[in-house]
């Protein structure tokens, strides 16, 4: 009994996560049979894949006490940028890593400035964002075709799933569940992982205990960098396209997603696996309303700002109750 | 042989400016082998900053420091601990949102295939917090545990550190009671037969002459003296700390309390809260301080909690000059005039980015109502007097509370609520973690403010200070009430009642 008590205290946030996700879905296969079938839910994690992937950056990065506004337009910055190595003839293999060495690059530049400078995290990141958008259009200011056989063998070659028959999922969805499955691992059994967590609580006292707070800094944000440039890439191949304009506030959405997930924004709580329900149901909402067909789709935003809300309301009994033991 | 003393480290000339502030002034200081040696003085002496030059937090202006014999420049706290230099801090820096295991061994944790192997981890956490006879579940996070066990676990973690040479301790008893702080002294004395030299910083003279060899006291920045523990008389210690004869201590006289057969200023019948604190009655008569005292987690805090609103009591009554309080709440109870200085300063008290002008107006503002608008000069006014009247020692009204020392900020706290002139003032711990100088005048000014007819409950954890200040004395015991002593009360009395001895 005390057992299955300390389990939902510990793991209130994120099994109430699950438990509205299971809900949503249960009202809207009710409402639309056809949203019961297995396609329709591995439609999220292909119609997601990029959100799912700037997700987990930021989760790390806010469970850390910080936070990553550029990751939007990082996205952006790299599908464009992509884009047009690509049609300089450039190898697709070699476009892919040098996106990805960009995306290290810009965040831990970001990290330094943060750390080292200790200018607010807010503050760095919203440049980071303001370059990262400004340098997408610099490179085309419209949007840029890809025409290349490895992108088309990416966008286009679907993978079957076994016992289900005609469900399927792409390459580039794969990318978000690996990357989900290494945070995971990385989070909560890493020295790196848990150094996460106490910089989240109190860098000082991290600091104090001989943690590599520096190092772990520099390396969240460089791997912030590194999700929003694969999220980049993943959009493009899905897209097979680059464009300045792509993930227009997408940092928001990430936020949101994370907070729903059960990570707290003042740091050192919070799972990668929340974020993951945080991710799918706002991809289920945004399915209810494809279905519907009437709706207009900003109902998605409403729906999820007022599930955001409710979540942070739910988060602060958690540790309202917890305070009071 | 390098160092014949057997001398683990030696501090020559060191000085450290901070803006504004000599922080240290050539200072010199040796650690030997296998000793404990007390570090003392009062707030702002410079203790802190020399254990920060020690351990690489801050550089030396100037100065040299030999460890082992060979002169050494300490880069950084990383770099402390690998030589061997490690620190336990007044506050517990630890982590409170991780589990008790993380906190002993992160960093240091075993590892299989590139992952920490919990298993192996919780199991030798368990054994290093059995190692100090303390015996609970390293798996929940440190945050669920007492401040004792987090310290504990603090002291714990700085011994896991391979190959400890120094190890200091900064104040690490402030918060824990009698039997804790012996099971401390117990785990210091088993590690200096081991080699290891510890240094000792505290406010508890009693402790210094209990478990220290040697005494290096500090003033202003300067080295006052280095002393062998056995020949320095306590009366020569304190004034060495304070600059100034024990006069002022000794002719505090709490002036006489005849209980004039008025009606209490308040009175608590059967008041409580479940699982906080046990119903208990309680009066406080104007001009009157009565003392709460008992052991740490035996209910002293919750009684002002209740009492000041923060909880709201599940039972009994409260009424304060024949008013019955409906509405439990701080700000109903502000209204009718009572004070509460909370426990911890820091957490729950001081705002360290405001001046003490804005901090001492804070309470003063909320009980006029925000629309009532205090002039600058009103304001000036008020927090001149107060500056005077308790001492605070400052250039002005407008240095930030931050910058003050300990000592001051706590002043600054209680010049918050006697601006809005309460008739009740309730003091959880006033004096904690502040020096003997400042101690005293704290003390006085309790002992003043109830002769000038202001009713005050003393809440502390140590007796002689309870005594001093105090006409009566309620004694608390596992949350509970157990008795109320007035007249001529020892200190052998309050403790038996504390230890429930009959």
């Amino acid at each position: 009994m005390h057992k299955i008590k300390t389990f939902l205290l510990k793991n209130g946030p994120l099994l109430a996560t699950i438990a509205i996700f299971i809900l949503v879905y249960a009202i809207g296969g009710q409402l639309y049979p056809a949203m019961k079938k297995p396609q329709v839910f591995l439609n999220l994690f292909i119609n997601n894949a990029s959100l799912l992937i700037i997700s987990i950056g930021m989760t790390v990065v806010v469970i850390m006490g910080g936070i990553d506004l550029s990751v939007g337009a990082m996205i952006a910055l790299s599908s464009v940028a992509s884009a047009a190595l690509l049609q300089n003839n450039l190898n697709p293999i070699l476009v892919m890593v040098l996106m990805l060495l960009m995306g290290i690059g810009l965040g831990f530049v970001m990290g330094c400035i943060i750390h080292y400078l200790k200018v607010e995290a807010f503050v760095v990141t919203l440049m980071g964002q303001f370059f990262a958008r400004g340098m997408a259009y610099v490179i085309n200011e419209s949007s840029v075709t890809i025409k290349n056989e490895f992108y088309n063998f990416l966008a286009l070659t679907k993978i079957h799933l076994p016992y289900f028959e005609k469900a399927y999922v792409y390459i580039p969805t794969l990318a978000g569940i690996v990357l989900l499955i290494f945070t995971f691992i990385l989070l909560t059994s890493t020295r790196f992982g848990r150094t996460v967590y106490a910089i989240g609580n109190n860098e000082q006292s991290a600091l104090l205990m001989g943690l590599p707070v520096a190092r772990t800094k520099l390396i969240v944000y460089s791997f912030s960098g590194f999700c929003s440039a694969l999220a980049g890439i993943v959009f493009s191949v899905s897209l097979l396209s680059g464009y300045g304009g792509y993930a227009q506030s997408m940092e928001m959405d990430a936020i949101a997603s994370v907070v729903i997930g059960g990570t707290a924004l003042t740091g050192g709580t919070g799972t990668v696996l929340g974020t993951l329900f945080g991710v799918m149901i706002n991809g289920i909402i945004v399915s209810i309303l494809q279905f519907n067909g009437t709706l207009t789709s900003w109902w998605t935003r409403i729906g999820v700002g007022v599930l955001t809300l409710i979540f942070i309301g739910i988060q602060s009994l958690f540790y309202v109750g917890k305070k009071e033991k | 042989m390098s160092n014949p003393n057997n001398e683990i480290i030696r501090l020559e000339g060191i000085s450290k400016n901070f803006p504004g502030v000599q922080a240290l002034h050539k200072v010199d200081f040796c650690l030997r082998k296998g000793e404990i040696h007390a570090l003392v003085g009062e707030n702002g002496a410079g203790k802190s900053t020399l254990i920060k030059v020690m351990t690489g937090v801050e550089r030396c202006d100037e100065g040299q420091i030999f460890y082992d014999g060979k002169e050494t420049v300490i880069r950084s706290p990383l770099h402390a601990q690998n030589i061997g230099i490690s620190t336990v801090y007044q506050e517990v820096n630890l982590c409170s949102n991780i589990s008790v295991a993380e906190n002993l061994l992160l960093g240091r944790e075993p590892r299989k295939l590139g992952c920490i192997d919990w298993k192996a981890m919780n199991k030798r956490a368990k054994a290093i917090m059995q190692d100090l006879d303390v015996d609970i579940d390293v798996t929940q996070p440190l945050g669920s545990f007492s401040t004792a066990i987090q310290q504990i676990a603090a002291i714990a973690r700085a011994l896991e550190i391979s190959s400890v040479k120094i190890l200091i301790l900064d104040e690490p008893t402030s918060s824990l009671d009698a039997h804790e702080s012996d099971l401390i002294f117990k785990v210091m004395r088993k590690l200096c037969t081991s080699g290891v030299g510890i240094i000792f910083i505290t406010h508890f003279i009693k402790q210094v002459y209990e478990v220290s060899d040697r005494i290096t006291v500090l003033r202003n920045g300067k080295l006052v003296a280095t002393h062998e523990t056995n020949s320095l008389p306590t009366i020569q210690l304190i004034s060495e700390m304070i600059g100034r004869s024990l006069a002022e201590y000794d002719e505090m006289k709490k002036s006489e309390f005849v209980v004039n057969h008025k009606k209490a200023l308040l009175e608590a019948k059967e008041l409580g809260r479940s699982g906080e604190v046990e119903p208990f009655d309680l009066e406080l008569h104007a001009g009157e301080v009565v003392g709460l005292a008992g052991l740490l987690g035996s209910g002293r805090t919750e009684v002002a909690k209740v009492l000041f609103g923060i909880d709201e009591p599940d039972s009994g009554s409260l009424s304060v000059d024949d008013q019955m309080i409906k509405k439990h709440s701080p700000f109903e109870m502000i209204m009718h005039g009572v004070a509460l200085c909370p426990e911890d300063r820091k957490a729950s008290g001081i705002v360290g980015d405001l001046t003490i002008r804005e901090n001492i107006i804070l309470a003063m503002q909320a009980r006029l109502g925000w629309l009532k608008f205090l002039s600058k000069q009103k304001q000036y006014e008020v927090a001149e007097k107060y500056i005077k009247m308790l001492n605070i020692a400052t250039p002005s009204p407008d240095q930030l509370v931050k910058n003050l020392s300990g000592g001051n900020q706590q002043k600054v706290i209680l010049a918050r609520w006697l601006a809005t002139d309460p008739k009740l003032l309730l003091l959880d711990e006033p004096t904690r973690g502040i020096d003997v100088g400042a101690k005293a005048e704290i003390q006085k000014m309790v002992i003043n403010l109830a002769a000038e007819g202001m009713g005050c409950m003393f809440i502390s954890s140590e007796l002689e200070e309870v005594l001093r200040t105090s006409h009566r004395v309620v004694v608390m015991r596992d949350h509970e009430k157990v008795t109320e002593l007035s007249g001529e009360v020892s200190e052998r009395e309050i403790m038996q009642a504390m230890a429930g001895g009959e």
